[in-house]
């Protein structure tokens, strides 16, 4: 993707707005999918289709534009006559099809090469399907007819472009100008006059005032390609550019056969068509806004009645910056309020002040935190799709129920997640879920279910996949993993988690049979290698004959999180605040050794080990004696233990970086972070902690 | 056109650089000896600062310092080679050098100086047995009479290490 800088910012442009519609429609559709096609997705999907042609014809993509064209057909048909019964599984069906061929055409030309896939198949489809319609519904025909006789007079109103406002100024400038009058004519067998035309009215509208165009409805109106064809396209405009500028201009346009341009007299044809517009803006001032905010810029997004939101696209890499940038903010926020020379000083204003700039900090982290949150709505919804797919092509009736689509996680996340899910869905479909028959034999619901689902748990968001299939099977997966040599202990001794979890090593796939979806030799583990590269965990349950569950878990990536910082001998760490849940003195008396010489606690009458930070990371302390350090006690979903520390330092906000990797730290480190003074903290990682006293506990044994 | 010319341009910059860069070697001590690294690699000198030890990882690493809030892990260049560690004092230095988009700092006795050292004047090390220290050592070097071992940055990191970091990323 390195040549992507050089191409041209118009088709970038296009193949951004083609996505971003494309997006748009699955979505209109999949939300329709469940209910009936109702009124206003049919508006929705005529307006994408016909933005998507507009600009497709403007950028030359002929093979798109035209099944765009086909498929605009067969919107505008269903928008305007009235049909209750129409069968909107096969419409859904052909425009997929079709979303799917532009997908495919669009990411060739991302790819530099050719849009030349020929759509004549899908064309010839949506014919048929649109004629079958106009059979099937006489009534809706002769609605039909009637809108259609409407056009005729509709084409005698002119639409004036935006930059004839009656300024003052403008008036004097538009004294300087000549008033033109060109007809253009395009070659035969151009194809979709009215865009062309289109492309020419823009570009005069750069140089031009008052520029009114026949037929004024080449955007909404297709037929006025036809007269176009017959009598050309005339444009009258007022410029003060000359006529060498103006030759130039129409003689780029595309396709243009010839063209005549004349000179009229100033104040008279274009203002005596001022008043018809006024009659159009009563008529319907709807559509002229909506044919104005295409003119504008055709910033087609706007269009939208459902996602109607101004947004502007930044750039991953500068949300990194301004990330990095409050990071160094916090730290020195803390440098300047924390600084040892104000010590013992009686600061009330200053703190007052001090206080004001950490709520001002804080907030600013919140909303750059923000910004880079994305909801899963979108890659939940893209799953709706595939399952409806499959259950298709492999005959089996399953329901995606989504819950919690509106967490929000990093873009970053987002960015990995999609892959993963979508495999893991696949696998759900094809493996978990059992055929119609056998579910009905196991007296379970004859559609199947997966649920799919996020949820914020602490610091970390989960994301579950869970069926109600067969569950796994637990010899085969012990089978597979002695044929493959991928276990080295007894199964005996093997908890069920651990069993499940060896579906997650390299090389392993449970299915004889190789489907178009599954089953392809690259398993699970792809999926836990994606998983780990945005530091997520993934684990598996599951229940014979009830079905699979399928936890993901990753960080909110929390580049700035609140800590806890402690001292241990000269050392300072910092224990992520989520997880702490108390902080005690113990008592001597209190703690307990077992005949390993591990050490632990009993409080409430629950037994916690305590872990020991000078002896963990051999640090000198002087504090050894449990009753004159405190314990921390922090929890993860892996169970509770104690942190023995010298003393608490306080509670702060703290930026999270990474180790550098060649020093290559153990697991119970998940980072470092800068204290106010420049120092050096690490961040302990609970889990990995936790983790590692119990690889220990088991090495003891 | 233009462009072409810049790129013409650019690559002159560049290969002016390493003209200018080419033959020098930043020259530190380690008690008696003397060994130079090729000033190519070299970011920049700081003097001994607060080292954040990291637990758990390989020994010659001392730890992390912070380097206008960039965490650069420190590596003793005597405890690399195996000599006897000696106490920092206010000449011992870190010379942060960057291999293959790898920051690092190596902490030193003293810098001595910056040397040219024409390809003349450098000897191919022996090629006794495999000890620690030959392994490193890329050239020996005589300027000024002295001699001076010269260092291969990247085999000072460990090889294998750099080749597993670049994996990781």
């Amino acid at each position: 993707m390195s040549g992507n800088t050089e191409r041209d910012p118009m088709l970038e442009m296009y193949i951004f707005e083609s996505n971003q519609l494309l997006e748009q429609l699955e979505q209109v559709i999949l939300s329709s999918e469940k209910s009936i096609v109702s009124e206003e997705s049919i508006n929705e999907i005529f307006r994408i289709m016909h933005t998507i042609k507009g600009n497709s014809a403007m950028m030359l993509f002929n093979n798109i534009a035209t099944l765009a064209h086909a498929l605009e057909d067969l919107f505008d048909f269903l928008r305007q006559g009235e049909f209750k019964d129409v069968d909107s599984e096969k419409l859904i069906d052909r425009v997929f099809s079709v979303v799917d061929f532009i997908k495919g055409e669009l990411f060739k030309i991302e790819d530099e090469k050719e849009a030349d896939a020929d759509p004549e198949v899908l064309m010839q489809h949506i014919k048929e399907y649109l004629l079958d319609l106009k059979e099937n519904n006489t009534e809706g025909e002769t609605n039909h007819e009637k809108k259609q006789s409407n056009y005729p007079e509709k084409q005698q109103y002119y639409i004036s472009s935006s930059k004839s406002s009656g300024n003052k100024i403008e008036k004097h400038i538009q004294d300087i100008c000549i008033n033109y009058k060109a007809v253009i004519y395009f070659e035969e067998a151009c194809q979709m006059e009215n865009m062309r035309a289109y492309t020419v009215v823009r570009s005069i509208n750069e140089i031009a005032m008052n520029v009114q165009f026949i037929p004024a409805d080449i955007l909404e109106n297709d037929k006025s390609s036809e007269v176009i064809k017959k009598e050309g396209f005339t444009l009258l405009f007022k410029t003060d550019v000359s006529e060498e500028a103006l030759d130039k201009i129409f003689q780029n346009t595309v396709f243009l056969k010839e063209y005549e341009l004349m000179r009229l007299p100033n104040e008279c044809d274009i203002y005596t068509y001022k008043p018809k517009l006024e009659i159009l803006l009563e008529d319907s001032s709807l559509e002229l806004q909506e044919v104005n905010t295409k003119c504008n810029d055709f910033n087609s997004s706007a269009s939208s009645k459902m996602t109607k939101q101004s947004s502007i696209n930044v750039k991953v890499n500068k949300l990194d910056m301004l990330m990095d940038l409050v990071g160094e903010l916090v730290i020195s926020e803390a440098m300047v309020t924390q600084n040892p020379e104000l010590q013992g000083l009686n600061l009330d204003n200053f703190n007052k002040a001090a206080r004001q700039l950490h709520k001002i900090t804080n907030d600013l982290q919140d909303v750059v935190m923000s910004i880079r949150m994305v909801p899963l709505s979108l890659t939940f919804q893209k799953m709706n799709r595939l399952v409806r797919d499959m259950s298709k092509k492999i005959n089996k009736e399953v329901e995606l129920k989504i819950i919690g689509e509106e967490t929000e996680v990093d873009k970053n996340i987002i960015e990995n997640i999609s892959d993963p899910l979508m495999h893991l869905i696949r696998n759900a479909m094809d493996h978990g879920i059992e055929s119609s028959e056998k579910r009905v034999q196991n007296h379970k619901p004859k559609k199947g279910k997966i649920i799919l689902q996020a949820k914020n748990s602490g610091g970390d968001v989960l994301i579950i996949v869970k069926d109600d299939g067969q569950g796994l099977s637990k010899e085969k997966i012990i089978n597979k993993a002695f044929e493959k040599g991928l276990i080295d202990k007894e199964p005996k001794e093997m908890t069920d988690k651990e069993i499940y979890s060896l579906i997650f090593l390299p090389g392993f796939s449970t299915n004889e049979e190789i489907t178009e979806y599954s089953g392809r030799g690259v398993g699970m583990d792809v999926v836990t290698k994606n998983i780990e590269r945005i530091k997520g965990k993934i684990s598996v349950d599951s229940i014979a004959g009830q079905g699979t569950t399928i936890t993901i878990k990753i960080p909110l990536t929390l580049a700035i999180i609140e800590g806890m910082i402690i001292s241990v001998g000269g050392s300072t760490y910092t224990i992520p605040i989520v997880s702490i849940r108390e902080s005690f003195r113990p008592k001597e008396e209190e703690i307990i050794v077992d005949l390993q010489g591990n050490e632990m606690i009993l409080i409430r009458g629950q037994s916690y080990p305590i872990v020991r930070i000078h002896e963990r990371y051999h640090v000198n302390t002087k504090i050894k004696k449990i009753s004159e350090g405190i314990l921390i006690m922090v929890e993860c979903d892996e169970g509770s233990i104690c942190i023995f520390a010298d003393t608490l330092l306080g509670e702060q906000q703290v930026v999270v970086k990474p180790l550098p990797k060649y020093v290559n730290a153990s697991k119970s480190l998940s980072g470092c972070t800068l204290l106010g003074d420049g120092s050096i903290s690490l961040i302990l990682d609970v889990a990995g902690l936790i983790y590692e006293y119990k690889q220990k506990g088991r090495d003891d044994e | 056109m233009t462009k072409d010319i810049e790129d013409i341009v650019r690559m002159e910059d560049l290969e002016s650089e390493e003209d200018t860069q080419r033959g020098k070697f930043l020259i530190f001590s380690l008690g008696e000896g003397e060994y130079g690294i090729e000033i190519k690699y070299v970011i920049e000198i700081i003097r001994i600062q607060e080292i954040t030890p990291i637990p758990d990882t390989l020994e010659y690493i001392k730890g992390v310092i912070n380097l206008r809030g960039k965490i650069i892990p420190v590596m003793d260049v005597r405890h690399r080679f195996k000599k006897e560690e000696r106490v920092y004092d206010d000449r011992t230095c870190i010379v942060v050098i960057e291999v293959k988009e790898v920051f690092i700092g190596l902490i030193v006795d003293r810098v001595v100086e910056v040397a040219s050292i024409a390809d003349t004047d450098i000897a191919l090390p022996p090629k006794i047995n495999k000890n620690t220290e030959n392994k490193y050592i890329k050239g020996i070097g005589k300027s000024e009479e002295k001699i001076k071992l010269l260092l291969d940055c990247a085999k000072l990191l460990g090889d294998d290490e750099i080749n597993m970091i670049q994996e990781l990323t």
